[in-house]
């Protein structure tokens, strides 16, 4: 079915109907080299690395559909040769900063400089003076960096923002950001440079800041995307938990405790579940969106402000454990939340920007000091150079370590809404989605009409017909947290997916599944205004 | 009468550059089953010294409308677009019956070729669209577009009224008394066109034939053949010529009209017009990058562009500059 025949460098190989020859070569373990070519995108065929021979004339395959009979031929003489100049003059136009990229260790451009035996002394840097831009407090743009293959001016507009554009320079068109629109802080850019243009604010030089510290005690708290797609650094598959491994790199680099932000989560759950009873026995500030994306906050400030009443106030779920850490657990523990560093490791950038929200304080302290990525801490385990591989797990601490499966699910698409209605009607339920189109889906269970979608563009069908629903879950990023813009590299939609199914398998594992069960929501749970914040 | 049977017998070749069979062309965008099609007439000529087009507008625009009326009865439910470049808008569009759209093109660069009509009137930027999908399937709007040039809606009327006599327009240029642009017999030698219209010259001199920048740099003893792309002319008296200037003015056309899309070109030209700023010639690298930007261009912008500079290197030694002028 759909199968066609096809020869690449004289094998006959099977091909689906609808694949491009990349696909198929790199299936078949046929390496053609490709740099702009990302899973995700539209092909911008701009670098034309992976031109191929097809039958008489030479095709890029990263964007031409496979054809019964094609013959293929990969690599010979004067392609080599042309692949190698193309690769010079993209690299004359790439300032390298190899040192603090991040790729880190899985960087295209500079294994196939390496292949092809660069000289790097041909041709003068082009971009040398190129501005580097610093958007919020979460990312840095340097446009030095930029190769131009426009992939990142492609995602910002899927995201529906359009902040990065093109404009001419001379005669050059060159990528910046248009002042006319904002930021959202989502780091979708990140995950879909070939070169590494973009990355976090602090990534990599400030990671060891926290651990500099003096004289004050360092927590650790662990969002729960991350434990499913760390390993991957490592040489595991997306999707194994290391949860425990983790714990035991953080006590390494000097951790005093190190909590699970799905316990966090579990209390966000049950307030947020709190909130929309209320707002539907007053038919209020309907549908109830949740909040604990600060992208898509950003999104809805900058862009549809009139949602903002609609926005849950329930604090996300790493403010309010932090919060609960310096209050709760400073007086229990006898310790001056002044000497208490929070750092969060989070799947995300744009929780960089979040912890500098003023509102968020709490007897004046910040209650998160750091927010490292993902990708922040698996150079700082390297960099330390522990042995992540055969490090011993190390179970977390009280009264942080434990949270209910809905606390879990938060990590990717659809787990906040679930968490919620697993509360609200008190058992673990089997929600029946329509999937209205890749990324959106709806659902509607005793009545109660629930949207869930990721992707801020996606979002806005579901605003358009917002009478439609009670509650609507929206994640900024493709899959939810597990595609997070501070994950490790390369991210597509088969990772993302892959990082996904581990979170739920977590979940299925879990002895308690219903948020309000665990039992440290009680303990802590006398002050509610601790949870709540305003938006505006 | 069944125009594209006509097309094909009079063996019309589209005026653009590219060259391709006119008949060919109108009966894919015939076969293409859609709901809707579309025609677009390239009115945005916009290499340098060429204003062919502009000649045609101007003296000939109701045998063009005619040419795209003949399109609009072949194809069923079609509309039509004339992409005009700033200037030519400005003064044809009220010329324009209410039928056809007429389209501005933004920006003054001709980045690449016809699909990047199709992008701008989409309202993307004008770069190239990668092919296939050619637009004859898959065009504007994802529906089967015939995208013709002026001139060729112009011999398609010519054709239509079987008035067609295998002429063509040349526009023709440079150091010469009688510039202009000419319509003749479409296989005469350069040599003949220039005498023809009295141009022949008498004094040293080269030629660039085919294209304002594109065209190929042929010697006074090469002008046998004829002219193809789109018809452009250009006569330079070679003592009064400064071959790393011309080189330069070329370079710096097509780094600032192309798209800046794919590496070669963007990279390439940028390089090569760094090259012939400092008159390095010797340079091997300026061999490699004519390699990439010929064989690895995404549009045919990127790979016309090496013709002129690798011909007029490779005949240097033959051409008598002035003595200041070394290579
Ligand atoms: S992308 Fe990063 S690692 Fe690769 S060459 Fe550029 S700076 Fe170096
Ligand atoms: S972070 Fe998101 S919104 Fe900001 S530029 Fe990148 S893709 Fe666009
Ligand atoms: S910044 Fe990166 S993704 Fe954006 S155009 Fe440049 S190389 Fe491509
Ligand atoms: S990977 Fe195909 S052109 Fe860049």
């Amino acid at each position: 079915m759909g199968q066609i025949k096809i020869s690449i460098n004289n094998k006959e190989v099977k091909a689906k109907k609808g694949e491009t020859i990349l696909e198929v070569a790199l299936r078949n373990n046929v390496d053609i080299p490709n740099l702009c070519y990302h899973a995700d995108v539209e092909p911008s065929a701009s670098c034309r690395l992976c031109l191929v021979k097809v039958n008489d004339g030479l095709l890029t395959a990263c964007n031409t559909k496979v054809k019964p009979g094609m013959k293929i031929i990969t690599h010979y003489r004067e392609l080599e040769k042309m692949r190698k100049i193309n690769l010079e003059l993209i690299f004359a136009q790439h300032i390298e900063e190899c040192h603090d990229c991040v790729w880190l260790d899985n960087c295209k451009l500079l294994k196939l400089a390496q292949k092809y035996g660069l000289k790097k002394d041909r041709f003068k840097d082009r971009k040398k003076n190129f501005p580097i831009y610093k958007f919020g407090n979460s990312l840095i743009f340097d446009s030095s960096k930029c190769i131009d293959c426009k992939n990142c001016i492609e995602v910002c507009k899927q995201q529906g923002v359009s902040y990065l554009k093109v404009r001419k320079n001379g005669h050059m068109f060159s990528v910046e950001p248009d002042k006319k629109r904002n930021c959202i802080f989502c780091g979708q850019c990140i995950l879909h440079c070939p070169v590494g243009a973009f990355e976090a604010v602090g990534e990599f030089e400030d990671i060891e800041k926290p651990l500099l510290e003096k004289k004050k005690y360092i927590f650790f708290q662990i969002a729960p995307a991350i434990r499913t797609s760390l390993g991957e650094a490592f040489g595991f598959n997306p999707g194994d938990n290391v949860l425990e491994k983790i714990a035991a790199s953080l006590y390494r680099l000097g951790a005093d405790k190190v909590f699970d932000v799905s316990v966090g989560a579990d209390f966000t759950t049950v307030e947020e579940a709190e909130e929309l009873k209320k707002r539907l026995e007053k038919r209020k500030n309907l549908p109830l969106l949740t909040s604990c994306c600060p992208a898509w906050v950003e999104f809805i400030k900058k862009y549809y402000p009139e949602f903002i009443p609609n926005l849950t106030t329930v604090k996300s779920p790493h403010i309010i454990s932090g919060t609960l850490i310096k209050t709760y657990y400073a007086k229990e523990n006898k310790i001056d939340p002044k000497n208490i560093i929070v750092v969060s490791i989070m799947p995300c950038v744009s929780k960089k920007h979040e912890i500098g929200i003023k509102k968020l304080k709490i007897n004046g302290l910040k209650p998160v000091d750091y927010v490292l990525t993902t990708r922040e801490l698996i150079r700082l385990i390297k960099r330390k150079k522990i042995d992540f591989k055969k490090i011993k797990p190390r179970k977390l601490d009280n009264p942080f370590s434990n949270s209910s499966g809905a606390g879990i699910i938060f990590g990717q698409t659809g787990g906040v809404a679930e968490a919620a209605l697993r509360t609200i009607f008190n058992k673990k339920i089997k929600i029946k989605f329509k999937h209205l189109e890749p990324g959106i889906k709806e659902a509607k269970i005793n009545g109660l009409k629930i949207a869930v979608a990721y992707g801020t563009k996606k979002a806005i069908k579901i605003l358009e017909k917002s009478n439609n629903y009670d509650f609507v879950e929206v994640m900024a990023c493709e899959g939810g947290c597990v595609g997070g813009g501070g994950q490790p590299l390369p991210s597509n939609k088969k990772i993302i997916k892959n990082r996904a199914k581990g979170i739920l398998k977590i979940d299925r594992n879990k002895k308690i599944r219903l948020a309000h069960l665990n039992p440290v929501i009680k303990k802590y749970s006398q002050n509610k205004h601790l949870f709540h914040t305003k938006f505006t | 009468m069944d125009i594209i049977t006509e097309l094909k017998k009079s063996n019309l070749r589209g005026r653009s550059g590219s060259g391709y069979l006119t008949g060919l062309k109108w009966e894919m965008v015939k076969g293409a089953k859609a709901l809707k099609k579309y025609i677009i007439c390239n009115a945005s000529e916009g290499e340098p010294l060429v204003y062919k087009d502009y000649y045609i507008l101007k003296n000939h625009l109701k045998e063009v409308l005619s040419g795209i009326e003949v399109a609009l009865n072949t194809f069923k439910k079609s509309q039509a677009y004339i992409y005009f470049k700033p200037d030519y808008y400005k003064e044809f569009r009220r010329k324009i019956p209410k039928n056809i759209i007429v389209f501005k093109k933004e920006k003054e660069y001709i980045a690449g070729e016809e699909t990047s009509a199709i992008q701008a009137i989409e309202g993307n930027k004008p770069e190239p669209r990668v092919k296939p999908p050619f637009p004859t399937e898959k065009g504007l709007y994802g529906m089967p577009t015939l995208i013709n040039n002026v001139e060729t809606f112009y011999y398609v009327f010519k054709i239509f009224q079987k008035k067609y006599n295998q002429e063509r327009f040349y526009s023709i240029q440079g150091d010469i008394k009688n510039k202009g642009v000419f319509e003749l017999k479409d296989n005469l030698s350069i040599q003949d066109i220039l005498k023809k219209t009295n141009n022949w010259p008498n004094f040293d001199f080269f030629v660039q034939a085919g294209g304002g920048a594109s065209g190929e740099i042929l010697l006074s003893s090469e002008l046998k053949k004829s002219i193809s792309g789109i018809g452009s002319l250009i006569v330079y008296n070679t003592k009064k010529t400064d071959p790393y200037l011309l080189m330069e003015k070329w370079a710096d056309f097509f780094i600032n009209n192309n798209c800046d899309k794919c590496v070669p070109c963007r990279e390439g030209l940028f390089r090569i017009y760094e090259i012939i700023k400092e008159k390095d010639l010797k340079n091997p690298v300026l061999k490699d990058l004519f390699l990439v930007l010929e064989k690895t261009s995404l549009c045919a912008l990127g790979r016309f562009s090496v013709k002129p500079f690798s011909s007029l290197i490779k005949k240097w030694d033959k051409l008598k500059f002035p003595s200041i002028i070394k290579k």
